[in-house]
Parts: structure tokens; C-alpha cells; sequence
């Protein structure tokens, strides 16, 4: 009773730890291969179109809507201290720092990280990448690698619309319904975020993302179990792992930056 | 197909420039960088504070140029910092920098007295008179001493 729980507690680490490895030597592997993003574009350009594009307007209403949250929240509290106008600067601040790039980087694991995976895994259930493979193409250079460096890109690009978003929606609430003043809000804002440590700082944020939320997305379906059941199960650890990974990058990015 | 992909993708990766362009000039300072030509002095300061490299100089409330750097000087013991002042901006060489706080908990920004000398300030030069920042620990401590002196000398005459 008690071996078998010290065993089964030892083949977890050993499962996490060989894990590791595997996804390590996956990315390497990857990056290796990742040359035909410069010498075909075309294929970089139509994932850009399908990952990027496609999740645009998702992420442009949520950005919407907790700029919105925001505005009504941040003015609730700063007005109990009498500091409406210090509004622009909060939603502004929380925006591009810590908002902008996570929740873009859980809707960008949910809308493109799942579609990934499932495509991923679908080939391989239904033998196209063997087939890639015999005809002497490299899978990893011809699908994943523009597949990862699309979403690299789309990634930073969804996150900067998503702050520039949210920052109007907090300026709609708050300028236009509830009458704080446009010129304060604006020049606090001015004076509180700084374009290389606030600004520049996110879009590295988001960058990082954009590698876990894509690498994560394409190892879960390159070693997807080829059956239905399997690419399901591998969607669903993409969701899952990939929101870990953002939570806790961010954790760890800002205690570097900040 | 591939020319509509094309450009849609162009015009995704605009709209993200155009999110940034817009998140640096309306939410961050980027404007306010300003790109006009500069010259450097210098000022030893007994206390900088809470002091910043690239906090405001002003005179008489107007932005005319921004801290540069902040070092330690090992040999007086001093700090020193270097504001480099918008060339438009000509002070006399016997101005006098004092470092000032925005409001009672504000940022900290140096403000520039103009003097009366004739010639100016010019590269390289150092501000001679400067008054470091009051600190308001010292400013309680002085205070408690103060009154605990009066009790204690009001005490003693009873």
C-alpha cells in the first residue's frame, strides 16, 4: 500500500521530469526547423490570416468590455478618495501592464491554441503528417513551424489592440457617462505610463505568451494520441497548461520588470 | 485568394501598429520626449531624495529640460546630478537648483532659479548653489526634538 503510493508518486516525477525533456527537445527541434519562415513566407503570412484575423474581433469586444469594467470600478473606488482623475491613468496602467497581455493570451490559448491542436492532431489521427513525411517533407518545418511563428507574431498585434481597446472603453465610461474630465484623465495618463517600462515591457509580455500559448498548442497536438478521444483530450491540456504557463510567466515576468 | 489574405493580414498588422502608435502618444509620454538639442550641467546636491534620472527640471513651473543621470561623488561625498536643459533655454551661471516635491507626496522634480550673472550656463558646467531635498522624516524628528526640548527645558524652570 504504501510502495505503491511512494512508486506512483516517483513516476509522476519521472513523468513531469521526462515531460520536460520531451517538450524541450520538441521546441529545439523546432526552432531548428523554423528557417522556412523567412525563406517561404506565404505560409507564415496565411497563418498569420487564420490565427491573427480570425480571433480579432474577440478580442477587440473583450477588450471593449473591460475597459468598460474598469472605468465603472476604478471610478467607484478612486472616488472615494477623491481622485477621480486619476481613473485614465488605473485603467491605462492595468491595461497595458498586466490585463493587455494575459487575458489576450488566455483568449488567444481558447480561440487559436485550440484550433491548433485539434488540426494538428486530426493530421496525425488521419495519417497526414505520415504520409508528409514519406513523401520527404518534413512535417515540423512544412505545418508547426509556420503555424508557431504566426502566432507569434498575431500574438503581440492582438494584445496591443487589445489595450489600445480597453483604454478607449475606459475612457468611454469614464469621459463620456460619467463626466470625469478628458483633459486630467488624459495627462495623468500621460504622466503615469512610460512608453519603454509600461508599453514596451507588454508587448514583451505578450511575445513571450505568444511562444508558451503556440509551443504548448503544437506539442500537445504533435504528441496528441491519434483518436478521437485523444485529440480531445489534447485540446483540453492545451487550454488547460497553456493558461497555467501565461499565469505563471506573467508572475515571473513581472517580478523581473516591475 | 491569396492577394485578399495578403491584404487583410497587411491591414491586421497595421491596426496593431496603429494600437501601438496610439498607446505611446495618447496613453504614454512618448510626446513628451522631446527631440530638441541639449546641453549638459552638472549639480552636487547634499540629499537628492527620491530623485529620478529622467525626472523634470523646471523653472518657475515650466519643463525646460530633464535629469539625465545621478551619480556619487567619492570625494566630496556628494551626489551628483546632471540635468541636461533645452538649449533655447539660456540660464545665468549663477542660478541656483533646489530639488522640489509636486504636491505633499508627489514625484520629485528640480526646480532652476534663474540668477543675475551676465554669462550663462554652458556644457559642462556646474550649478553652484543647490539646496537638497527636505526629507520628511528629518523635518518629524527635528520637530519632536524641538518640542520635547521646550518640555523638557519648561520642566526643569518649575
Amino acid at each position: 500500500m504504501i510502495f505503491n503510493s511512494i512508486s506512483a508518486l516517483g513516476a509522476f516525477i519521472i513523468n513531469v521530469i521526462s515531460g520536460l525533456g520531451v517538450f524541450s527537445k520538441f521546441t529545439w527541434e523546432l526552432f531548428c526547423k523554423s528557417g522556412i519562415a523567412l525563406r517561404r513566407p506565404r505560409l507564415v503570412i496565411d497563418q498569420v490570416h487564420f490565427i491573427g484575423n480570425h480571433s480579432l474581433l474577440i478580442i477587440a469586444v473583450s477588450g471593449l468590455f473591460v475597459g468598460f469594467v474598469l472605468g465603472l470600478q476604478g471610478y467607484n473606488t478612486l472616488s472615494m478618495y477623491g481622485s477621480e482623475e486619476a481613473l485614465g491613468l488605473l485603467v491605462a496602467l492595468s491595461l497595458v501592464r498586466e490585463l493587455g497581455p494575459v487575458v489576450t493570451a488566455l483568449l488567444f490559448a481558447g480561440r487559436a491554441g485550440t484550433s491548433i491542436t485539434a488540426e494538428i492532431g486530426l493530421m496525425k489521427a488521419g495519417e497526414q503528417l505520415a504520409a508528409i513525411d514519406v513523401m520527404g517533407i518534413s512535417p515540423l518545418r512544412r505545418i508547426l513551424a509556420p503555424r508557431l511563428w504566426g502566432g507569434v507574431i498575431a500574438m503581440p498585434v492582438l494584445g496591443a489592440i487589445f489595450s489600445a481597446v480597453g483604454i478607449i472603453g475606459g475612457w468611454v465610461v469614464g469621459v463620456l457617462m460619467i463626466n470625469v474630465d478628458a483633459g486630467s484623465f488624459w495627462a495623468q495618463m500621460q504622466n503615469g505610463v512610460d512608453v519603454f517600462s509600461d508599453v514596451g515591457n507588454g508587448l514583451i509580455k505578450s511575445v513571450v505568451f505568444g511562444f508558451a500559448v503556440m509551443l504548448i498548442a503544437l506539442f500537445e497536438g504533435w504528441y496528441a494520441k491519434p483518436t478521437p478521444e485523444g485529440v480531445s483530450r489534447a485540446t483540453t491540456r492545451t487550454v488547460v497548461r497553456s493558461s497555467l504557463a501565461v499565469l505563471g510567466l506573467d508572475f515571473l515576468l513581472t517580478a523581473v520588470m516591475f | 485568394m491569396s492577394k485578399k489574405t495578403d491584404f487583410l493580414v497587411g491591414l491586421f498588422v497595421l491596426l496593431g501598429a496603429v494600437a501601438l502608435m496610439f498607446m505611446a502618444l495618447r496613453a504614454g509620454n512618448l510626446s513628451s520626449f522631446s527631440f530638441e538639442p541639449t546641453y549638459t550641467v552638472s549639480a552636487k546636491f547634499d540629499n537628492v531624495g527620491a530623485l529620478k534620472a529622467r525626472a523634470a527640471v523646471k523653472s518657475n513651473g515650466v519643463v525646460v529640460g530633464r535629469v539625465k543621470n545621478i551619480q556619487f561623488d567619492n570625494r566630496e561625498f556628494k551626489a551628483v546630478v546632471e540635468l541636461s536643459i533645452e538649449t533655447r533655454y539660456q540660464f545665468p551661471l549663477d542660478s541656483s537648483a533646489s530639488i522640489m516635491t509636486a504636491g505633499l507626496l508627489g514625484e520629485q522634480y528640480i526646480g532652476l532659479t534663474p540668477g543675475a550673472e551676465e554669462s550663462s550656463l554652458v556644457n559642462g558646467s556646474e550649478i553652484m548653489f543647490t539646496q537638497g531635498a527636505v526629507v520628511l522624516e528629518e523635518l518629524i524628528s527635528k520637530f519632536l526634538f524641538s518640542s520635547a526640548e521646550k518640555e523638557g527645558s519648561s520642566g526643569n524652570g518649575q
